[in-house]
């Protein structure tokens, strides 16, 4: 249930395990992982070549920039607003994360380490609800919205965390459980109420987990498509940068290498964030799995 | 503010015998101010809204007047006369099956490697899983142009390689739903990462006794890793179901950018290009629903979507219930 990731001892004595290899076997599984390592990250190199190509050169099979025209970049944020598109994503992203956080880390917290009736219920509930496609409850929630004469806006995306996302509770729940109970314990024989606990002893010990929470949460927002574009494909003025990435391309004709500029850009801050916190994630990540 | 509420309490609690009665109410007050929020978020934005869901597809709902009651037409409709939904199911389950194996194995593979590298693990582990960040939309751009048929860096290298004539990928009908697939192993690092750390746990030991008696690499795979794992892979296997029930976002955009088209919603003409093969059920869903207001037909195909992904959820459920007692809060 805890322990997650190669840490250096076990992976090497899982390895002595394997039989002991020679150089031959060595030289064999590093040119595979250098060839998927490639494979990996030549997309991506290429994305970044193109786009800073010229435009004329970007419509050609030439793989290499005759020259480097850093201007595109510069282009992109001409061509379209792509300020007002980032300013929405943030709003999205940002305001979803911290509505997340508050409404999460509780609910989560009494999910495991409170005992009440109906509890192993309500998880379920939680696992059956994250799990099920978004588009399930789509059409109810969007006369819903209509009603309250919110669609055209990112606020139908943005108040259903602010009640809670089952994601993160799951996330959350599993960070908890890992938190030794006798801490709890200690704390609540010496006085402390349950909310007291919570703020005190868990939100620290559970820094990691929850920052990889807020991590997800920003980043599934961020990357989120079928939300936006339900809400918000008429009003261009409220799109985010997912939604006015997919029309960049026709709305400029073929230039290839401003939407791969455009593209780089939207990529940038997720690959950022991640090189930022890359143990967090990988932890993360691994929590998501079956680990209970 | 919690002191204050607190020393009352402790202190009646050595006078009056009240106390555990009162322990208990201020518990139960506790627990429903840590759930609240989140019990209205479920029955407001899950609860009522499946329910409704189940109602509407009962229905012919456009948004704006009042529901008509149809019965079973709506269900009729989308299994026997609805040709391009007949289509989007069947590229929904062509995905469910080709994707999910292709993603496992390619997971599992990726992790299998990674667990041997001895040098740079952090840096194969980053590399493996730098692409899975990239936001869809701009993964799903990125591939659209390295597999475009005329100039795209994929057809140059494999005319380069003596390929003749190269796929059209994601202008091909035949190729368009393989390009996606490639497109989703590209971004398959969480899963990766998932399998990484599962083999990681195989106890040891196992390994050991395996290797003393004899079984080479490939039979301790089988033998041993495999079933030390099999709760992870049916994890991937149900996790990536679940991805291909709900695939939207690459084939909307590789279909429109292929096509052509600047309509980010999408047209008669980018919808499902090339030739329906990128069609898939919840596009369709969204295209019936939310471009023509057929809301009751969506909903319809929206309970479908549910009994079917719900039932991998539930496989999933009763399976973490077994291995890791799920729910168990001690």
């Amino acid at each position: 249930m805890t322990a997650v990731l190669p840490r250096r001892r076990p992976a090497a004595a899982y390895r002595r395990a394997r039989g002991s290899t020679g150089f031959l076997e060595w030289v064999a599984i590093h040119s595979i992982a250098l060839a998927l390592g490639l494979m990996f990250l030549l997309p991506l190199v290429f994305v970044c070549l193109t786009a800073v190509m010229s435009d004329r050169q970007a419509l050609t099979a030439e793989l290499w920039p005759r020259q480097w025209q850093w201007a595109n970049f510069v282009t992109v944020f001409e061509k379209a607003p792509l300020l007002t598109y980032l300013g929405n994503s943030l709003l999205y992203s940002g305001v979803a994360t911290a509505g997340m956080l508050v409404s999460s880390v509780p609910a989560a917290y009494a999910l495991a380490r409170l005992r009440w009736r109906g509890r192993n219920l309500a998880f379920l509930a939680v696992v059956a609800a994250m799990m099920l496609p978004p588009q399930v409850v789509a059409v109810p929630l969007y006369l819903l919205w209509a009603r309250l004469d919110l669609t055209g806006t990112v606020w139908p995306l943005v108040i259903p965390y602010l009640l809670g996302d089952f994601f993160s509770i799951f996330l959350l729940r599993q960070f908890f459980l890992t938190i030794p109970r006798d801490y709890v314990d200690a704390a609540r024989a010496d006085g402390c109420s349950e909310a007291g606990v919570l703020l005190r002893v868990i939100v620290p010990m559970a820094r990691p987990g929850i920052a990889a929470a807020a991590l997800f949460s920003f980043l599934y927002t961020w990357n989120d498509y079928f939300g936006p574009l339900l809400y918000t494909a008429e009003r261009p003025e409220s799109w985010t940068l997912s939604v006015a990435l997919a029309s960049f391309r026709g709305m400029h004709r073929v230039e290839w290498n401003l939407t791969m500029a455009a593209t780089v850009l939207v990529m940038l801050p997720a690959l950022v964030l991640f090189l930022v916190a890359q143990k967090t994630f990988v932890k993360g990540i691994t929590f998501t799995g079956v680990k209970g | 503010m919690t002191a204050t509420l607190e020393r009352p309490a402790a202190a009646r609690r050595v006078g009056a015998g009240t106390g555990p009665g009162r322990r208990r109410l201020r518990n139960r007050l506790t627990v429903l101010a840590f759930v609240a929020p989140a019990i209205i978020g479920f029955l407001v934005f899950f609860g009522y809204p499946l329910l409704a869901t189940i109602f509407f597809s009962f229905t012919r709902a456009d948004g704006l007047n009042p529901p008509v009651w149809v019965g079973l037409r709506n269900y009729v409709h989308l299994f026997v006369n609805d040709p391009v939904g007949r289509t989007a199911a069947l590229n929904t389950l062509w995905l469910a099956l080709v994707l999910t194996l292709l993603r496992v194995v390619f997971a599992l593979g990726t992790a299998s490697v990674l667990v041997r590298v001895r040098t740079g693990v952090g840096f194969f582990r980053t590399l493996f899983y730098l692409p899975s960040l990239a936001p869809p939309v701009a993964a799903t751009l990125a591939f659209v142009f390295l597999f475009n048929p005329g100039t795209g860096p994929v057809n140059t290298a494999l005319r380069w390689l003596g390929v003749d004539s190269p796929p059209g990928w994601f202008t091909d009908p035949t190729w368009a739903k393989p390009s996606l697939t490639l497109l989703m192993l590209w971004v398959s690092g969480e899963l990766m990462i998932i399998m990484l750390a599962a083999l990681l746990d195989v106890p040891v030991e196992l390994h050991e006794a395996a290797a003393l008696d004899g079984a080479g690499p490939l039979r301790r795979f089988w033998h041993v890793t495999l079933p030390s794992i099999s709760p992870v892979l049916l994890f991937g296997v149900v996790n990536s179901v679940i991805l291909a029930l709900q695939f939207f976002t690459q084939a909307m955009v590789a279909s429109a950018v292929a096509a052509g088209s600047a309509d980010v919603v999408g047209n008669s003409k980018t919808l499902g290009y090339p030739g329906n093969a990128t069609m898939t059920f919840p596009i369709w869903l969204y295209q019936q629903g939310f471009r023509q207001f057929n809301m009751g037909y969506a909903a319809a195909m929206c309970v479908l979507l549910f009994l079917v992904s719900f039932a991998g959820t539930a496989v999933l459920i009763r399976q973490m219930r077994n291995t890791s007692g799920l729910g168990e809060a001690r």
